[in-house]
Parts: C-alpha cells; sequence; structure tokens
C-alpha cells in the first residue's frame, strides 16, 4: 500500500477567530488509553519508567505538550504525544485511540466566557487552573477538557464530532464577540 | 439538581443517567430460588424518606454512583462510588 496522508479531523474547518478567540486543531501524534489491572502504583512506576510522567489524580493533567498524562475517567487516563511503550501492557489495558478523537486548542480572552455557554462545568480561573482536566459535556457532546495556559484549553471529543463541535464553538464565540 | 460525584465534584443533573433503585449491588445467587428472584426483579420499596439509587456519570467519569437522598426533603445526603459500596459489603 502507498504512503497515506494524515488528515485531521478538523481538516477545513480551523482555524476559526472571532472576537478575541481562536480554535486550532491540535496535532496529538499518538493518543493511547490506560487503565490499570488493579490498583495504579505499578501503572505510576512503569510510566514514569518509559515516559518521565506518572498516573494523574482524578482532574488532573501532568506533562507538557511533548508527553501528557490525562485524568480521563474513573480508572482511566489517556497517554498523548508519544507512541505507548510495550511494557505498559503489563500492568495496565492499553488502547490506541490516535485517530479516533478530535483536538483542539480554544485560546484568547473571553475562551472562558465562551466556553461558559456550553460547558456545565465552572472553568473560571479562580476554580480550574493548569493542570486540571474534567470530563464533561460541550452542548450535547461528551468532552474532555484540559486547562493548558492562562486563557488556552484543549478540548477532545469523538473524531465523528468534530464539525458539530466547531459549530457550537462558533455560535459561542460569535455570541460573545457580539456582546463586546 | 447537582450530584456531588466522589471523583468529579458537584455536577449538573445532565451529565447524569438514572438507574433506578439500588438493588443491583444485592444481586442473589443464580440458585437463590424464584421467590428472591422476582423479588429482586420486581419488587421496589416506595419509601417517604431515606433511599438508595443507582445513577451513572455518563457524561464524566463513568462511574456508577450510589446516591442517598430523602424522597420527602429532596435532600441528597451521600453520594459513594457503587464499586466502594460493593467492595464493603464483600
Ligand atoms: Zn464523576
Amino acid at each position: 500500500m502507498g504512503e497515506l496522508k494524515a488528515v485531521s479531523a478538523c481538516a477545513g474547518l480551523v482555524p476559526v477567530c472571532i472576537g478575541s478567540v481562536t480554535v486550532d486543531g491540535m496535532d496529538l501524534e499518538c493518543m493511547t488509553s490506560l487503565s490499570p489491572f488493579g490498583d495504579a502504583l505499578a501503572l505510576d512506576g512503569a510510566l514514569k519508567k518509559a515516559h518521565g510522567v506518572g498516573w494523574p489524580q482524578a482532574g488532573q493533567a501532568l506533562g507538557d505538550a511533548t508527553v501528557r498524562v490525562i485524568w480521563f475517567g474513573r480508572n482511566e487516563a489517556v497517554l498523548i504525544g508519544p507512541e505507548a511503550d510495550q511494557g505498559l501492557g503489563d500492568v495496565a489495558a492499553v488502547v490506541d485511540l490516535s485517530d479516533a478523537w478530535a483536538a483542539v486548542s480554544v485560546e484568547g480572552a473571553g475562551t472562558v466566557d465562551v466556553l461558559a455557554r456550553l460547558v456545565p462545568v465552572d472553568l473560571r480561573a479562580a476554580a480550574f487552573g493548569e493542570g486540571q482536566t474534567v470530563r464533561t459535556q460541550l452542548g450535547h457532546l461528551g468532552a474532555s477538557i484540559t486547562k493548558l495556559g492562562p486563557e488556552r484549553f484543549m478540548i477532545l471529543v469523538f473524531r465523528s464530532m468534530a464539525a458539530t463541535l466547531i459549530h457550537d464553538l462558533k455560535q459561542a464565540m460569535a455570541g460573545v464577540a457580539s456582546r463586546g | 439538581m447537582r450530584i456531588d460525584c466522589p471523583l468529579c465534584g458537584a455536577r449538573d443533573r445532565r451529565e447524569f443517567y438514572y438507574q433506578g433503585a439500588a438493588v443491583a449491588l444485592n444481586r442473589p445467587a443464580p440458585d437463590a430460588g424464584v421467590e428472591a428472584w422476582d423479588d429482586y426483579v420486581h419488587l421496589r420499596d416506595n419509601p417517604a424518606g431515606e433511599t438508595r439509587d443507582l445513577w451513572h456519570h455518563e457524561a464524566g467519569c463513568g462511574a456508577w454512583l450510589v446516591v442517598t437522598r430523602d424522597t420527602v426533603s429532596h435532600a441528597v445526603s451521600r453520594v459513594e462510588l457503587a464499586t466502594d459500596v460493593k467492595g464493603a459489603m464483600a
């Protein structure tokens, strides 16, 4: 088979800039779901050894742009960036989710106001800091939302929902921008 | 209405799916007999007061929760992970 060309889930839909808020696609390279067998101690050790980042507590996002480990639900986290080390399979259920999720960044002044129109969780700075993550809804979509910077969030939704995600964000961005 | 998920914190009702009375935690043995199974599958109490329900944090962490509430005052007094409740029963 010939070399296949990767197409982002949000190709043709981003970037979108309305008012002071910008939505753009994020290339996550690999995304792998990890669910520890038993308690997470062994997985924590294996993760640190292989990828330099441990197992997150509920609501916690660890690491940086090169390697992230993000809490993704009860007994589940996702490793984002590198291909998962083979050894993780000894202590956890390892599922490759690369290409199955769409990832966007939302940033700029007023981002919290935009998300407040769509998300039933308080994402204001006082309640939601860098290194925090939530599983929640964005409109009708199940989403993972992680704070990456002061006015910068990463949003993950099922790949098939990418167009709906961008549509909902655009509408909320236009609403916030129109209020001046 | 908000439910205080042990993993996620207080969340809006729309994130949860209601399953019903928390009897699934007391599933009878396969050979428990017709009466025990009839009771388990069909018969429910309808208390004026404290009751326990199973809710699924569907749009959040994915955990099943046991929510203790009062049917008279509507107050939610306790929210626990179903896995913890079941573990404590063992
Ligand atoms: Zn939860």
